[in-house]
């Protein structure tokens, strides 16, 4: 008699552990690491019932490579060409983060060209990854392909620029401790400037395909609800925590780098849901182009690196400094500590996209298997970043 | 009503389509192994060492300093230094690497070499196509792989070559300065040790 009771209490007691036995009417599935919308090697624990997710567990380091220990056992300018590989897509705003944090730690002046060029490439490169990101999107919705390579076309014209300047179209390596790596020629500005006026036809024919398309909005609209309460807690930021109404953006913030000089808006969401971090995308891509024209009339002449500034033996003083910008994907920073020695004490990042990945539960449950596909796009993670 | 969103994406999709056969913006695809992108000048992909002159081993503007070989953040050149000293560029004599590899499958094309080097040894290459058949050896870059003469790198990289020309000219022509005033200031200090003729390049 005893026995029946506790086989009923041990059936309805809710599962616990997310072992791969099936418990109750729960399913659970693992998704990933080969998925082909999960971007990369990310693994998903799904328990599901039905189609209902009720329980999601992020597996990743798939793709881990040490890259802070590395960090600390190169020098500081050895280090630069691997920040390329954290965010694969935003090189140069990698690079910017870091330089950024060794010009504090050191109390490097970088000259008035160096910054606008600084301004002009990270812009550049929130162009390219908010236009790829949403033909991901696009591509995870079921739109298979076509607006991915429309967004992949545009994407590649600013490739080309990245690749003439410096000499690579993805691990740029292009910015240095107190000054960018090559001088832009007026050739390449002007050519860029022909490029960033064509972007906004892009950027129309996109908002126009999202904005009033029904299997868009069905897919989208009340999807991954974030509140503003929760992302702030859990240290959400960039376009994700503007979606859900939080005016946040370290460019206002911090003013770092002349962004001050710059007349550009912050685009906010109302409902944090898909839908909306999808158009915090397309209404940021319009203010970069605004910030881009504002820098093309503004370059100055003159040096874009700091002659004082040693190439190697670069040994800033004992201390520690914590640089952080408004990557596209959200706050990144780079803290690092010196002990006056040739190599970082302690180097660590702060990702945006690994940060902004750790509610992905909180805003899948409830919903579909079908919509963790979309909600995760939304997120926009580069597992080199999520795992470095 | 339904189903006007998918309309416009099939009209944005038929446009492009129909404007790639007269647009040439909008054609954008090359078939690559006959057809060609024009590399941009400042295109890196893999760094080869500089000589001057017409003998790959002679000219060979490196010293063998191991700056390179300690600033490459993957650690992936290997030198050994010569015994013995040689003639460089200027006449001056110096080591040359008995053993310089590189090897390409750790090569991660960053460049610090090139800016570390105090003697414009080392340069960026543009050639991109390096797959091999075996694994190992042939991803290996010997120091007879990796040499390229100075008219390669002028033909490769024009701008900086002449940079790079110039700034050695101007070297080349300031030592033989200091030689010719050397005599003058102190007699018996002088017989420097510079035998072979001056290999300047420009």
């Amino acid at each position: 008699m005893s026995a029946t009771v506790e086989t009923l209490e041990a059936m309805e007691r809710p599962p616990v552990s997310m072992g791969s036995r099936l418990e109750g009417e729960l399913l659970e599935v693992s998704m990933g690491p080969q998925h082909p919308s999960t971007h990369g090697v990310f693994r998903m624990n799904v328990a599901l019932e039905g189609e209902v997710v009720r329980k999601l567990k992020p597996v990743f380091g798939y793709l881990h490579r040490n890259h802070e220990k590395i960090g600390e056992n190169v020098s500081y300018l050895g280090s630069m060409p691997y920040t390329d590989r954290l965010d694969y897509f935003c090189s140069m705003t990698n690079n910017w983060a870091y330089a950024l944090s060794v010009e504090k730690l050191a109390g490097i002046e970088v000259p008035e060209r160096a910054e606008y060029l600084r301004v002009i490439l990270a812009e550049l490169t929130r162009l390219q990854n908010h236009a790829s990101l949403l033909g991901f999107l696009l591509n995870d919705m079921g739109a298979w392909g076509t607006p991915l390579m429309y967004a992949f076309r545009e994407r590649e014209k600013i490739l080309d620029l990245f690749e003439s300047l410096s000499g690579s179209r993805m691990m740029c390596d292009y910015m240095r401790f107190g000054g960018c790596r090559v001088d832009a020629s007026r050739e390449w500005l002007a050519y860029a400037k022909k490029i960033v006026d064509r972007f906004p036809r892009f950027v129309d024919e996109l908002e126009q395909l999202i904005v009033g398309n029904e299997v868009v909005i069905a897919r989208t609209q009340n999807v991954g609800n974030v509140s503003p309460e929760l992302a702030v807690s859990a240290g959400i930021t960039g376009p994700m925590l503007r979606a859900c109404g939080v005016n946040y953006d370290v460019r206002k913030v911090d003013g770092y780098g002349f962004y001050p000089r710059f007349k550009f808006r912050i685009p906010l969401g109302e409902h944090g849901d898909t839908y909306d971090r999808l158009m915090m995308r397309v209404l940021e891509m319009g203010e970069s182009v605004g910030i881009l024209k504002q820098a093309f009339e503004q370059i100055p002449a003159g040096p874009i690196i700091n002659p004082k500034v040693k190439i190697r033996a670069f040994r800033p003083p004992v201390g520690e400094a914590y640089g952080r910008i408004e990557a596209p994907k959200g706050e990144l920073g780079f803290y690092l500590i010196s002990d006056g020695g040739t190599n970082p004490y302690r180097y660590r990042v702060r990702p945006p996209s690994f940060i902004n990945l750790t509610i992905l539960e909180d805003m899948c449950l409830g919903h579909t298997v079908a919509d963790v596909m979309v909600i995760l796009g939304s997120i926009d993670i580069v597992m080199g970043e999520v795992d470095r | 009503m339904i189903g006007t969103g998918i309309l416009k994406g099939m009209a944005v999709t038929a446009r492009n389509f129909v404007g790639s056969y007269f647009d040439k913006e909008r054609l954008i695809t090359v078939q690559y192994p006959e057809e060609r992108n024009p590399l941009p000048e400042n295109y890196r992909n893999f760094p080869f060492l500089v000589y001057d002159g017409d003998d790959p081993q002679a000219g060979l503007r490196c010293v063998a300093c191991k700056i390179c070989e300690k600033e490459c953040p993957p650690q992936c050149i290997y030198i050994v230094k010569s015994e013995d000293k040689k003639p460089d560029y200027m006449g001056k004599p110096q080591f040359y690497p008995k053993i310089f590899d590189i090897d390409v499958s750790v090569c991660m094309s960053c460049q610090i070499c090139v800016e570390v080097c105090p003697f414009e040894a080392i340069k960026m290459d543009k050639e991109f196509e390096l797959s091999r058949r075996e694994r190992f050896d042939a991803l290996l870059m010997r120091k007879d792989d990796l040499a390229k003469s100075n008219d390669y790198y002028r033909r490769i990289s024009p701008t900086d070559a002449a940079q790079v020309d110039a700034k050695l000219a101007a070297a080349a022509e300031a030592a033989a300065k200091r030689k010719a005033a050397a005599p003058a200031a102190s007699k018996p200090a002088t017989p420097a040790a510079s035998p072979a003729p001056t290999r300047a390049s420009s």
